[in-house]
């Protein structure tokens, strides 16, 4: 008797250790306000459509702190670096006059090349600040983003859409429907099953990416960056250049973050400028961490769990609160203790520090 | 210790080093000045109020940074908290109704306990993000503020009951309103409980801290006088001189002559002396047991630790302290205002006290009175010539807005980013390309 309760208390506890705890309880609580949105009448097929639609929009932009987090920057907290890439990329492609499938096809393969050397000057700006990236990372994030802000004011692109009516400048959003680019990876290929509409197109994207990233991440340069960030010494007497391949990663890093924000804005409908990429890094940061990360470890299964649940918690907490407490801000609340607390908690993790 | 060789090459680089040092500091100036040159609309007298009135607004948040950096805790962006804390204790105080003088006393002692059990868990939590302290800090401000907008809109009102007639709560009922006016002293309220106790004109003002200062200087040099004094400092001492007697002239014409710089506003005098005080306190602190503490806990915890330094409690201390502190100069910063700007008052405190602190040339592991003091100067000059240069250079003052956030952030990553790439590069002198 006893042992059967030994047994199953330990294969709980690796279950729990598997997972992680947060993961665990993050998971529950999402249960718990599906069940209770189905209570109040809240129709289940909409919220799961809306979750895997936020899921698969955000999917890509978390998954760009895998590589920094596995070559031991820690989480890329200046995703705002690959994000105003992205953004630059649609701005452009708009500009000259690109719409439907080829804007996106163009304004993907602009970012990736652009988000190559932004994230390389990145990479060399975190080699020279070794111990304190993430501090540094956050600054370099949202004074990049501030920067833009001038610059897309005084960026004398003559597009109509996207100036602003007086003056020069673009506007705060780009809408992307007027050139046909809105939501064309989410209908691709879309169906439904039982009501709940599966974006068969965005999904796929961002499964693709997570392939790929996978297969980088099995090939020798993907071991050795993962060896350079859990053994900084062992893998450089191995005789693996640790600082080459941090800004690997943080070129990966970029670029995910640059295709990220394309994936985002098409299927938003709008590409929002000037201070929205501000605080993008957070919530990403959150959902990898969410899915099971650490600060110095992640897989890209931790994506998918992760941004599964954040984003099924937020679409789920919203119309929940909204009909308990109405015309309140509760999921707004919920997402930023949720979303800073998961940082923090991940940050008392990390060893480190002179004592 | 550093062999001969290494403490040679470093004493060569010096001067370079200086402006490296300073770079921030620099840029401040030359754009402050440049500012004066293109902008045609602001006159001296604007530009003397606004900065003087700021000045006393946020000199005391600064100085609240730097007991942690001390510590060794680094730029504690934390201080959000405490201004939460101030906040509260604000809303509490405004709430029953209470004002004026002894109302604003009540207010600082309110915010005393909620601030320390706040300082106390940040503090803890300092413990366990040991190396990460300042991005902890940061996330630990956008943590608190959720909490605090669920305290204030829906724990006003859905816990605590609350009549919805109050002219803080919104008219449901339920939380606080956006913005909540903290009522004239005469009306019995909080605006201007402390600033309209005394006030003196400003170039009065300038003249007696100039006196003060020179004073102070003269008293320095003849203390050192047998002390081999470096270079630079003694540099530095002639500037002093020279700065505050050509202020005193300026001030003591504008007096006698009563020109038009007599038209700045007053200055308050209660505020300043707090200000005064908690400089003294700061520099009093390092001198007893406990500062020394921090000074050790802040070199090494380990060798702290060692020699029987209880390093856990000693930081939790320092940030207790800058906590209380904080939540003081928020509520200073907010009767002055004479609105508490419930959801928002407090998001852009750390970042713009900690911009100034590194403006005023202070780094992660050394901050001074002095640097605090320049730096808010710097800074708030920055913040009102921005517009204007936008405004004049462009045609555009939205220009200048994007500007100002962008220095902002710019300055304190620049500043942060220098610093650790110098103490890397120091690190790779020393100890021979470790990494």
């Amino acid at each position: 008797m006893t042992q059967v309760d030994k047994k199953s208390s330990s294969f709980l506890k690796d279950i729990v250790s598997k997972i992680g705890l947060p993961t665990i309880i993050i998971a529950v609580f999402w249960v718990g306000l599906l069940i209770s949105g189905g209570f109040l009448g809240i129709s289940m097929a909409t919220l799961l459509s809306d979750t895997l639609k936020r899921a698969g929009m955000n999917g890509v932009l978390v998954l760009a702190m895998v590589p920094s987090i596995q070559s031991g920057t820690g989480p890329n907290f200046a995703l705002p670096v690959g994000i105003v890439c992205g953004l630059f990329a649609i701005v452009c492609s708009i500009e000259l006059g690109f719409t439907g499938l080829s804007w996106l096809l163009v304004s993907i393969s602009f970012a990736i090349l652009l988000a190559s050397v932004v994230g390389y000057l990145y990479g060399k700006l975190l080699n020279a600040v070794k111990g304190s990236e993430m501090t540094i990372a956050t600054y370099t994030g949202f004074s990049i983003a501030a920067f833009m802000c001038l610059f897309w004011l005084m960026l004398p692109f003559k597009h109509p859409n996207m100036r602003w009516f007086m003056g020069k400048g673009l506007r705060e959003t780009v809408q992307l429907d007027v050139i046909g680019a809105a939501q064309i990876l989410n209908n691709f290929l879309r169906f439904e099953i039982a009501g709940v509409i599966i974006p068969t197109g965005l999904l796929l994207t961002f499964l693709f990416f997570c392939l790929l990233f996978w297969i980088f991440s099995k090939s020798k340069s993907g071991i050795a960056i993962s060896a350079g960030g859990s053994g900084p010494r062992f893998s450089q007497a191995a005789g693996i250049n640790i600082n080459r391949n941090r800004i690997l990663a943080n070129v990966i890093s970029t670029i995910f973050g640059a295709v990220g924000i394309i994936v985002y804005s098409q299927s938003y409908g709008y590409a929002q400028l000037y201070n929205a990429p501000l605080m993008m890094a957070f919530p990403a940061v959150a959902a990898v961490l969410i899915g099971g990360a650490t600060a110095s470890k992640a897989k890209v299964s931790h994506v998918i769990i992760g941004v599964i649940l954040f984003q099924g918690l937020l679409t789920t907490a919203l119309p929940v609160a909204n009909q308990v407490f109405a015309g309140t801000d509760l999921s707004e609340i919920m997402r930023m203790v949720i979303q800073n607390g998961i940082i923090l908690y991940a940050l008392t993790q990390v060893k480190g520090g002179d004592k | 210790m550093m062999n001969n060789v290494t403490g040679e090459r470093l004493r060569v680089q010096k001067k370079s080093e200086w402006m490296l040092n300073n770079i921030v500091t620099i840029i401040f100036i030359v754009f402050t000045i440049f500012g004066f040159f293109v902008s045609d609309g602001v006159s001296v007298n604007y530009f003397l109020t606004e900065l003087s009135s700021r000045f006393f607004r946020n000199a005391f948040l600064v100085l609240s940074l730097i007991i942690p950096v001390v510590a060794g805790l680094g730029l504690n962006f934390g201080i959000v908290v405490g201004a939460m804390a101030g906040q509260i204790s604000i809303a509490i105080v405004r709430y029953f109704g209470l004002g004026g003088f002894s109302g604003l006393i009540l207010t600082f002692l309110l915010a005393l306990p909620i601030a320390g059990i706040f300082g106390y868990f940040t503090g803890l939590l300092y413990n366990k993000t040991r190396g990460q302290e300042m991005i902890a800090s940061l996330i630990v401000g956008f943590f608190a503020n959720g909490i605090y907008q669920f305290l204030f809109l829906f724990v006003v009102g859905i816990i605590i009951k609350v009549p919805s007639s109050h002219p803080m709560i919104k008219p449901d009922g339920v939380g606080v309103r956006m913005t909540v006016d903290l009522v004239p002293v005469e009306d019995g309220g909080l605006k201007y409980a402390l600033d309209n106790i005394m006030e003196i004109p400003f170039m009065w003002a300038v003249l007696m801290i100039s006196v003060v200062v020179l004073g102070l200087q003269i008293l320095r040099v003849t203390r050192n006088k047998n002390k081999l004094v470096n270079k630079s400092n003694n540099f530095m001492t002639i500037i002093n001189f020279v700065i505050c007697i050509i202020l005193m002239i300026i001030s003591i014409h504008a007096i006698i002559t009563e020109s038009s710089l007599m038209m700045v506003r007053d200055v308050p005098v209660v505020t300043g002396l707090l200000i005064v005080a908690l400089c003294i306190f700061n520099e009093l602190i390092l001198k007893t047991k406990l500062g020394q503490d921090f000074r050790s806990v802040g070199q090494s915890q380990q060798i702290a630790e060692v020699s029987g330094i209880n390093v856990d409690r000693t930081r939790i201390i320092a940030t207790i302290m800058s906590t209380v502190l904080a939540s003081w100069g928020q509520i200073m910063f907010l009767q002055n205002m004479g609105t508490l700007n419930t959801y928002n008052a407090h998001t852009q405190i750390g970042m713009f006290s900690v911009a100034s602190i590194l403006v005023g040339g202070a780094s992660t592991q050394n901050a001074k009175v002095s640097n605090a003091l320049l730096g808010t100067i710097l800074f708030n000059s920055m913040f009102i010539m921005s517009p204007e240069i936008g405004q004049s250079l462009f045609g555009n003052a939205l220009l200048g807005e994007y500007f100002r956030t962008f220095m902002v952030y710019g300055v304190i990553g620049l500043a942060l980013g220098l610093h650790v790439w110098r103490s890397n590069k120091k690190g790779k002198i020393t100890l021979d390309g470790e990494e």
